[in-house]
């Protein structure tokens, strides 16, 4: 079924998201829209202290405000919750970790009057000594963040080190790093840096929960998996898993900040603690960046070593992970950045170590292709700066080391299979449609260098070996299918691409099949999460084996009313018919329900095909070499960019992108433009212009979208070209293999490589940020920026040049 | 608290607010139109946009009692029942969403920019939407959307939209 390449209806084709018209007519209910009977409000009191010992909570003036309904504080619900490390309170207890640790919350009639009680809840603090970066958190005799470590549930892959500020260690070996270095023809020693980033989705984590008097819990959540949450919360507040209830609405962007659990288990205590009230908690944006988990920040301390031939002989890579007060997810952030450590190449000597450390800082989770965007960052510089110093092409060196799928072994000693992918095609694709060394048009200015960069990518979901998904069909009276899936949805348009799968399957038109938007985990399919790009991978496969059942069904029952042998049934065209004789025909409305013979038998029932998917050959990494398979596919990417270069200004800006991804089949191929587009102008946001900036008592100061700039319209490149490549996955449906991530992993990278390129400068820090950049060159290329003072008609002297104050985004109104 | 009149979409209706009270606030949670966004409260992110006697504003930060009186149009005042209008349709063909939640606001500002300028160029469509944000990056549909929606504005240019 499937992978043969003939004409189709709609695999391949561009088609809106069926819930586009819910959309644009304003009438897609999210979360945050939804209210209901006697619904409460909820408010958070959080923590101004970095880390603190918590005396005491005075509520009594909170509690006078008029419509406070009650107020809960950490000890009302001792549990902790935690995908991977169940390390996180709901409310602090004891003590809090970070500077807008939850404390207390306030329940009442209005949010107005929650507002209002939450200023006068009083927290009695006293200081501990805190710790804002990783190095000093590592330290002997550092603050302890989490003193009762040894007493955290830990998932089987992860091992946080008691006693230590270290929530996780991940170690990669393959041959003798040391040894390889030792003899290399070039050894490259390098620390690479990226700042915590907010994911930003645009609406906030929202959670409606209603605490129902029979013990069931049912949520209303802004959630990426609900299936995650649902067990992961059941879990945690030892209840049945199914007295658990998530709903999911429409989401607003999760970007993997909705992951595994977030606020429903609170939300939900609250509701009972409210006499079973509904209950409704909408973070506000200072809350989303400052209470909730963010992308991590790192340290990389790398050394790559080299033959003369560009051979990439030894790679030696150090990542300290700042998960900040919890490291819940974050340590398998950090696993997944030791696995994938070494991209698409074939390195022979690995070592690499990855450690997840806590700090007094917000924490951190998932974010878009977490592990992957945190290695490349340092890789794919590496290659560029490694050409250069043996005067090799940069496309050169990575013909010399790329994997070859069929061949290769992973660092994690995978044999790559055959369909993989095709690494090499993505290069020259790249090298086609960027074309780095064409000739560039010189800029009009002087001091404006215009440039051209590459970085490759690849990227497989980072989930749990045993990670599955199911699927369920149902057919209605119409011969029109209702498809259930777990699937979330949360703009990426997975569900459009299944429907698209099934009316292709059985030649239906695609307005007869229909995922229902709003789902519960008591009324669809399981799937673990919705994350990693597994969606249409992992759903996908389950939905082609619930097509298979249902298919079977039908042929089983045509061929009794045909009275020919099974195998002479064909399923298309949305209905059964007999190969050779196109009159014995049967449409699919007349098996649905049952088909009835003239005289009134009837045989068969309604029309249902169910079907699961479950990785075979994943399993635990070695835990003191990091060998195994982790992933269930590897998908084979890369992004160029044009950009031009304000020497003066240090600005940076994309004026072209190109974005190609081996994803072994197009589904839906607007989808997966809008994937590449989304990629690319996130990826380009965040690596120019985004930081979460800390002061020294731990306080964040621009968590608001003035001072934390997000690219809007009118900083997107003039042009994006996007060329998916299709080398089908044998076990993929229909060939496909995932694609939503990818497509940010190598934005950052492929700019600071056109940069190093045109100024031999290199970027060691994301984002880079005029300030940042113009730093860079005034101590790497004084020369350049002579030259452009020059140019300009100013001074030649740059030693006591301050950069020029320059608005260039507002909010990054900086002076060096 | 003070009695308001609003006109949202063509219908009068009207609302108790508190003198603190943003609009915003008064259309969703009061008046229940919840096409209208919100995702930062501070005029930043252009989600909480409505059109004010035909011009975008950031519902958050106008006060209620500000707008008594007013003629309010939200998303769901560009089109009836199943139909959508011209830039409606144009935003679904070119797939000029992702999450959605952003899209209402997009919408809306767009149909505010070609009403009065029908022959925007690409920087001028650009410049005026940079008020918005959507984190999803959905900008290079949005775009041609824009742009395809625009032949229709200009075609009517002269009618009331
Ligand atoms: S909510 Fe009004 S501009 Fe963001
Ligand atoms: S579509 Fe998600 S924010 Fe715009």
């Amino acid at each position: 079924m499937g992978n043969e390449k003939t004409r189709t209806r709609y695999i391949g084709r561009s088609i809106p998201q069926n819930d586009s018209p819910l959309k644009v007519t304003g009438t897609a209910t999210y979360a945050s829209d939804i209210e209901l009977p006697g619904m409460l409000f909820a408010k958070l009191v959080t923590s101004d202290r970095a880390h603190a010992k918590i005396l005491s909570i005075d509520t009594k003036e909170a509690k006078s405000v008029p419509g406070v309904v009650a107020i809960a504080t950490g000890s009302d619900f001792p549990f902790r919750i935690g995908i991977y490390v169940g390390d996180r309170d709901l409310l602090a207890t004891d003590k809090v970790r970070w500077v807008g640790h939850p404390v207390a919350a306030v329940i009442a009639e209005t949010l107005q009057a929650a507002e209002e009680a939450a200023e006068k809840v009083q927290v009695q603090y006293e200081d501990l000594p805190a710790v804002f970066n990783v190095r000093d958190a590592l330290k002997p005799g550092a603050p302890i963040i989490h003193e009762h470590m040894s007493e955290y549930r830990v998932f089987p892959a992860f091992s946080p080190v008691p006693g230590t500020n270290i929530a996780n260690k991940f170690v990669l070996k393959r041959g003798d790093a040391k040894a390889a270095l030792d003899k290399a023809h070039l050894v490259i020693e390098e620390e690479f840096r990226m700042p915590r980033v907010s994911h930003a989705f645009m609406e906030t984590q929202t959670v409606v929960a209603l605490y129902r008097r029979d013990g069931v819990v049912e949520v209303w959540s802004s959630l990426q998996s609900p299936f995650a949450a649902r067990y992961l919360m059941a879990q945690s507040l030892n209840m049945p898993v199914n007295n658990v209830i998530i709903h999911h609405p429409f989401c607003g962007g999760g970007f993997g900040g909705k992951a595994g659990l977030g606020w429903e288990p609170l939300v939900a205590l609250l509701s009972k603690m409210a006499d079973n009230k509904p209950v409704k908690l909408i973070l506000s944006r200072k809350e989303q960046f400052v209470s909730a988990a963010v992308r991590e920040a790192f340290i990389a301390h790398v050394k790559a070593g080299f033959e003369k031939d560009g051979k990439f002989v030894a790679y030696q890579a150090d990542f300290i992970m700042d998960c900040g007060g919890y490291g819940d997810y974050t340590v398998n952030v950090s696993r997944t950045t030791g696995y994938a450590a070494d991209g698409s190449y074939d390195i022979e000597n690995l070592d690499v170590t990855c450690r997840a450390v806590y700090t007094n800082q917000v924490p951190t989770t998932a974010m878009r292709g977490f592990g992957y965007p945190e290695g490349h960052w340092p890789l794919e510089q590496l290659l560029d700066r490694a050409a250069a110093r043996l005067h090799l092409d940069p496309v050169k060196i990575r013909l010399v080391n790329l994997v070859k799928p069929g061949e290769s072994t992973t660092g994690t000693g995978e044999h790559l299979r055959e369909d993989a992918g095709d690494p090499r095609r993505v290069l020259s694709t790249i090298v086609k449609e960027l074309k780095p060394n064409g000739r560039i048009p010189e800029s009009k200015e002087p001091w404006v260098i215009r440039a051209r960069g590459f970085a490759l990518n690849v990227k497989g979901p980072s989930q749990p070996p045993n990670a599955s998904g199911s699927s369920i069909l149902k057919f209605n009276e119409d011969g029109s299918i209702d498809l259930l899936v777990g699937t979330g949805l949360f703009g990426q348009g997975t569900t459009t691409a299944l429907c698209m799968i099934v009316a292709e399957e059985f030649g239906l038109p695609l307005e007869k099949v229909r995922v229902p938007f709003e789902r519960g985990t008591d009324s669809t399919a399981y799937t673990w999460q919705t994350v990693g790009s597994r969606g249409l991978f992992v759903d996908g496969n389950a939905t082609l084996g619930a097509i298979r059942e249902a298919k079977a069904k039908i042929v089983e029952i045509s061929s009794q009313v045909f009275r020919v042998p099974k195998e002479d049934v064909v399923v298309r065209d949305g209905a059964a018919s007999v190969r050779g004789r196109p009159w014995l025909k049967i449409p699919l409305s007349d098996i649905a329900m049952a088909y009835t013979y003239p005289n009134g038998n009837a045989i068969g029932g309604p029309l249902i095909g169910t079907g699961t998917w479950t990785s075979v050959l994943n399993s635990y990494l070695n835990p003191e070499t990091g060998q195994g398979i982790p992933s269930i596919f590897h998908t084979f990417g890369g992004t160029g960019v044009e950009i031009t270069l304000n020497l003066l200004t240090g600005e940076i800006c994309v004026e072209k992108g190109v974005q190609v991804e081996d994803i072994g089949r197009v589904i839906n191929r607007l989808g997966v433009e809008q994937q590449m587009d989304g990629g690319m102008i996130m990826g380009m946001s965040i690596s120019l212009w985004e930081k979460m900036q800390v002061d020294g008592q731990g306080w964040v100061t621009n968590p608001n979208f003035s001072n934390y700039y997000i690219a809007r319209m009118k900083d997107m490149p003039g042009e994006i070209r996007k060329v998916a490549i299709e080398t089908p996955q044998e076990d993929g449906p229909w060939g496909a293999r995932g694609v939503g991530e990818m497509t940010m992993i190598s934005v950052a990278p492929a700019i600071a490589n056109a940069v190093f390129r045109a100024t031999g400068v290199i970027l060691r820090d994301e984002p880079m940020t005029p300030e940042t950049v113009w730093l860079a060159i005034r101590e790497q290329r004084p020369d350049l920026l002579e030259k452009a003072m020059k140019a300009l008609g100013g001074t030649s002297d740059t030693t006591h040049l301050q950069r020029p104050l320059v608005r260039v985004k507002s909010g990054q109104n900086e002076t060096s | 608290m003070k009695k308001i009149t609003l006109n949202v979409n063509g219908r009068r209706r009207t609302a108790n607010v508190e003198d603190n009270e943003i609009l915003l606030d008064v259309l969703r949670d009061t008046l229940g139109v919840k096409s209208v966004k919100a995702a930062c409260w501070r005029g930043e992110c252009g989600l909480c946009s409505v059109l004010m006697y035909g011009k975008a504003v950031k519902s958050c930060l106008i006060l209620a009692v500000e707008a008594d009186g007013a003629k309010i149009t939200t998303v769901e005042g560009l089109s009836r029942g199943e139909s959508l209008s011209p830039l409606q349709k144009s935003f679904v063909e070119h797939g000029a969403m992702q999450c959605g939640f952003c899209t209402p606001a997009f919408v809306l500002t767009a149909h505010s920019l070609l009403t009065t300028n029908p022959t925007a160029t690409d920087s001028e469509i650009k410049e005026y939407m940079s008020g918005l944000i959507c984190r999803c990056g959905t900008y290079n549909q949005m775009l041609p959307a824009i742009k395809e929606a625009a032949k229709h504005y200009r075609k009517h240019a002269s009618d009331d939209l």
